[in-house]
């Protein structure tokens, strides 16, 4: 399937800006479930001052906004095609060792509720299945709501809190399977929606590392495991690791944010 | 407490004898004149406190400089001796910085069972950052203070190997210019090697691990986080002494893909940084957010390989105080060879037996905090008092992973000069190394630091240390 | 050369000044004190005026007796222009260029420091008060010596020099404000008593009294001390002369760089603002206004090298 993307971050600040400085995950590279046809970025009222790879692979660019500019535009679009290998991403590995995958980190540090989602995980004679459960479990007790958790929510405060969005689920099924010494990572990327083109916010979902099939993921959101309509862009320990953009900004001021993304076939 | 009699002295051998570094020395010593060398002690302060060689000390006011003691007779070590010792440091250098590079890549001492995955994984200086990358040279650790102490006439033991970011240097190379100025006469009587050499060596060591990006002469700085800094001084000094700039984090910025300092007539792209701040400050986009002493973005022009930062992030995690129990075996993992120089018997007490042990000994052993530096959170046990070492059992309950343990080295002593003439006090030493691809160059001498207190074991400048110049002879 | 230690080089310079400028100051305050019989505060209020720190001044202190003011402008650690501070931020300054300076010049700004720590301890008595300035004035003379015999001439030491000016033109030219009308030929009674106090209290606070007897070309009268404190170029600390030498140095960093900047011509145009005027000129314009005009323009002149030299982020 040949998917086309179009991700808008705009980012408006209420002062002109003296030096900000944003890194962005948003290439998606060439694997086994997906070949990247043709992708650009491109920045507005900014500079890429570099590309590299990051500690998991990813490629990073570091975009130095313009000094005075009061909007930055960050524009990553292309075609990437796709294949379905029903979310198996297989024993494909980067310089990161597992051991790093099974380490919790401040958003994924698991508290009882989250332990006991992990248990039939410890003794489970058949993981792949008793972690779509889990999967399952998390949904139920975590319906999707938007706006009732922000970026820097806990796996743990998500759970508590009984809503949350796609970084919620990936999350606690991350902190869920690395309490049950699996070595778990949090996926961020695109989806296509069968209903509707223009959407609010990229996607995001967990991949489990599984002595059989190798890495497998799984989006908690919509019960199943990644197929054809998955584009993936950057991977890490949790959302800070492989956010689409993160930075950081000197002086006073406010700054506003809007995302467009349109996924079409 | 009181030192066992049977401790090693550098210059006396039973009674009368001197042993023979200490010869022309203690014959000139004795040609003295009553009275001189207490008018030179004076001066001497005057003179550190006119040039501003201060520190300060850690939780005190920050206007609160003060001045480390410094001791006129120095610590005489023959060029036979320093030989050996040199290629023992070198060595451990040598595997260090190997095993840096396997640890940030492909890891093959944990896949072959020689060092615990734990060790790394637990190890709060292991920085993920660092995966998957190689630094210019495959260097980490440019620049090395490695603790070592004597305890007999061949008996070396490193105590720390200080692979982050050593400071003191300044200190060899200002006593070192004391001593020339208070006794010129000395050193035309005895042969010492030099040590003024090390800042046009390091600048040197610097330049040559530029990253390939760099075309023509490599511009370095000195990163420092300020003037409130203990360590201030010697930023400065080193800057100075190399005709480098002393920026601070604000100073730089990301400019073309390159970290740049701000100049009066625009910015100006660095190639290195000998950073002097830690790793948790460096980066606020990658690292600790909050940090206001950091360049954001160094990292990521860092993995781009627009800059060498010295000593490269994430060093720490070879010379915490878990990983020195390992350290013999990391030797002979990389080098193939078996370690010159000793490692001091270490109890990790994360591991029962050890713990158990050491709760059963806690008055013979020095315990030491994994993380700890400068001798805070440290317990002597033979000089604490039975509350001291009740409280600090507990403390070991409650985090033994948090703690090594070592037995009580009987540290060799050398004269210091009081009163009453020359009195043996504790010293350890830290010789200063430098790495490049160039290769590794030892600075002949360096840092002797004295308990000033009879029979202290606690050399700390923090604690009531001084320093002495440490004389290589020329044998 | 970093920004900042531009930025450091210039405020080092302008503390010293500042310091020496007090001690100025407090002396022509502690010297008209002693020789008028009836009350001083008036002329301890002018000091504090003169000194730009009266509204602080006035939280911590009821009254403006000669024991107060001259514990405030000496040595108060709350007051950020008293000689402790201003020494110990030039201190600081210099540690934080120290890297720019020579040994010389950084023992001499360290041994200010040690000196000030010293003499500022305690209170000062006024029998010891001649003595203390006297040290205050000396050490300044040591660090500048130090500046003039082992600096290279180079943008570091014009650095150095516009920061000196610049606060030199500003801390005389607040002098002159303070005492304007006393210098107007209209209000001043001629020969009188009063005036002589006033205007020998105007001379000494910028070392020139002496001078003044000495060019002798003109009796001492409102429009002569006025002219010679703005107009005289042989002065060293008159407002022409400050000028003259910021845009001196203004010039060589310019040739240096091989760029001119908006700081350029803004001095430019201060200096000819005093060279094309006479005394009488100056007068009929006003010498407040006149004297708050170029107190303006000089902070901007700051402002813009600040700027155009890149001082700070």
């Amino acid at each position: 399937m040949d998917l086309r993307i179009t991700h808008t971050t705009t980012y408006a600040y209420d002062q002109p800006v003296s030096y900000a400085l944003q890194r962005l995950h948003l290439r998606p590279q060439s694997n086994v479930m997906q070949t990247v046809l043709d992708w650009s970025l491109e920045v507005e009222g900014g500079v890429v001052e570099l590309t590299c790879d990051d500690h998991h692979g990813n490629i990073m660019d570091l975009v130095n906004t313009t000094r005075g500019a009061t909007e930055l535009k960050v524009t990553a679009s292309g075609t990437v095609r796709t294949q379905d290998k029903a979310g198996v991403m297989g024993k494909v590995y980067g310089a990161a060792p597992l051991w790093h995958f099974t380490q919790q980190t401040r958003l994924t540090e698991p508290s009882k509720a989250i332990r006991a989602l992990a248990r039939p995980l410890k003794t489970s004679d058949n993981p792949l299945r008793d972690l779509h459960g889990t999967s399952a479990a998390i949904l139920n007790a975590v319906p999707y709501a938007t706006g009732q958790t922000y970026t820097e929510t806990t796996a743990d405060e998500a759970l508590a809190g009984g809503a949350g969005v796609c970084q919620d689920h990936a999350h606690i099924m991350i902190a869920a399977a690395r309490a049950a010494g699996m070595p778990a990572r949090y996926v961020s990327g695109y989806l296509l929606l069968d209903d509707r083109i223009d959407q609010d916010a990229s996607h995001a979902w967990a991949e489990v590392h599984l002595p059989t099939l190798g890495w497998v993921g799984f989006d908690v959101s919509n019960g199943i495991s990644p197929d054809m309509r998955y584009v993936r862009i950057a991977i890490g320990r949790d959302a800070r690791d492989a956010a689409p953009i993160q930075g950081v900004r000197m002086g006073p001021g406010d700054e506003s944010l809007i995302v467009t993304l349109q996924v079409q076939q | 407490m009181n030192t066992k009699p049977e401790h090693f002295d550098e210059m006396r051998v039973g009674d009368d004898a001197v042993r023979s570094p200490y010869d022309s020395y203690k014959r000139w010593f004795d040609e003295q004149p009553a009275g001189r060398f207490a008018r030179k002690s004076k001066e001497a302060e005057a003179f550190f406190r006119r040039t501003g060689i201060t520190f300060n000390v850690y939780g005190q006011v920050a206007a609160q400089e003060r001045l480390i003691p410094f001791d006129l007779v120095p610590r005489i070590i023959s060029g036979r001796e320093w030989n050996k010792l040199s290629r023992g440091i070198e060595q451990r250098v040598r595997a260090i910085n190997a095993f840096l590079h396997d640890i940030y890549n492909r890891q093959e001492i944990l896949k072959a069972g020689r060092v615990p995955v734990d060790l790394i994984a637990r190890n709060e200086a292991f920085l993920p950052q660092m995966m998957g990358f190689s630094p210019p040279g495959n260097i980490y650790t440019h620049i090395v203070g490695t603790d070592i102490v004597r305890t007999g006439e061949d008996d070396f033991f490193v105590l720390e190997d200080n692979a982050r970011t050593p400071s003191g240097v300044s200190y060899m190379l200002e006593n070192r210019e004391t001593m020339l100025q208070m006794f010129p006469e000395l050193f035309s009587r005895i042969k010492v090697q030099p040590v003024s050499d090390y800042p046009k060596n390091l600048r040197r060591s610097l330049a040559a691990t530029a990253p390939q990006s760099c075309n023509g002469k490599p511009v370095i700085a000195v990163l420092t986080p300020g003037i409130y800094n203990s360590a201030y001084y010697e930023h400065s000094f080193l800057a100075d002494q190399m005709g480098a700039e002393l920026v601070e984090g604000h100073d730089l910025r990301v400019v073309d893909g390159h970290i740049a300092m701000r100049t009066t007539r625009g910015y100006k792209q660095i190639d290195v940084i000998y950073r002097r701040i830690d790793d948790e400050y460096l980066d606020p986009l990658t690292f600790n957010p909050k940090s206001m002493l950091g360049v954001p973005g160094i990292m990521d022009v860092y993995r781009a390989g627009n800059i060498t930062i010295a000593n490269a992030p994430g060093t720490g995690v070879a010379d915490d105080k878990a990983i020195y129990s390992y350290m013999p075996d990391i030797v002979e993992f990389y080098t193939g060879e078996k370690a010159i120089l000793k490692n001091v018997e270490t109890h990790r007490c994360g591991e029962a037996d050890s713990l158990k042990y050491v709760l059963d000994n806690l008055a013979d052993l020095v315990v030491k905090e994994v993380h700890g530096s400068g001798g805070y959170g440290m317990l002597v046990g033979p000089a604490a008092s039975k509350k001291e070492l009740a409280d600090f059992a507990d403390k070991l309950r409650a985090r033994p992973g948090n703690y090594i343990a070592q037995p009580t080295l009987s540290l060799s002593t050398v004269p210091i000069f009081v009163k009453k003439g020359l009195a043996p006090r504790h010293v350890d030493l830290r010789p200063y190394v430098l790495v490049s691809p160039e290769g590794i160059n030892i600075t002949p001498g360096g840092l002797t630091r004295v308990a000033l207190t009879e029979g202290s074991l606690v050399v700390n400048s923090s604690q009531g240390g001084g320093t002495k110049d440490t004389w290589v002879l020329e044998d | 050369m970093l920004g900042k230690t531009a930025g450091g080089l210039f405020w080092m310079f302008r503390f010293l000044e500042r310091a020496e400028n007090t001690a100025r100051l407090v002396e022509a305050g502690f010297r008209i004190a002693l020789t008028r019989s009836q009350d001083s505060s008036s002329e301890w209020e002018s000091v504090v005026t003169t000194a730009g720190v009266c509204d602080h001044y006035r939280k911590k202190h009821n009254d403006f007796t000669a024991a107060n003011v001259i514990d405030y402008l000496l040595r108060d650690k709350d007051n950020a222009s008293s000689v402790y501070s201003v020494i110990k931020s030039a201190r600081d300054n210099a540690r934080l260029v120290r890297t720019a300076l020579t040994v010389e010049v950084w023992t001499a700004v360290n041994d200010n420091w040690m000196t000030m720590q010293e003499l500022l301890k305690r209170p000062i008595k006024e029998t010891d008060l001649p003595r203390v300035l006297d040290v205050i004035r000396s050490q300044s003379a040591l660090v500048r010596g130090a500046l003039h015999g082992t600096m290279l001439r180079n943008d570091i030491y014009d650095f150095a020099r516009i920061g000196t000016f610049i606060e030199r033109a500003d801390n005389v030219a607040r002098i002159i404000d303070v005492k304007y009308y006393t210098l107007l030929p209209s209000t001043s009674f001629v020969g009188s008593s009063l005036d002589n106090v006033q205007w020998e209290t105007i001379l000494r606070s910028v070392s020139a009294h002496r001078a003044f007897r000495w060019l002798d070309e003109e009796d001492m009268t409102a429009s002569s001390v006025a002219r010679f404190l703005i107009l005289d170029p042989r002065l060293p600390r008159s407002l022409v002369f400050s000028m003259k030498t910021t845009v001196e140095n203004l010039n060589y960093l310019a040739e240096e760089y091989g760029e001119r900047h908006a700081c350029h011509d803004h001095a430019d145009q201060m200096l000819k603002n005093l060279r094309e005027r006479d005394i009488k000129s100056i007068f009929d314009e006003g010498l407040h206004e006149f004297i708050t005009g170029f107190i303006h323009d000089n902070n901007a002149l700051g402002l813009l090298i600040e700027r155009d030299y890149k001082f700070y982020n």
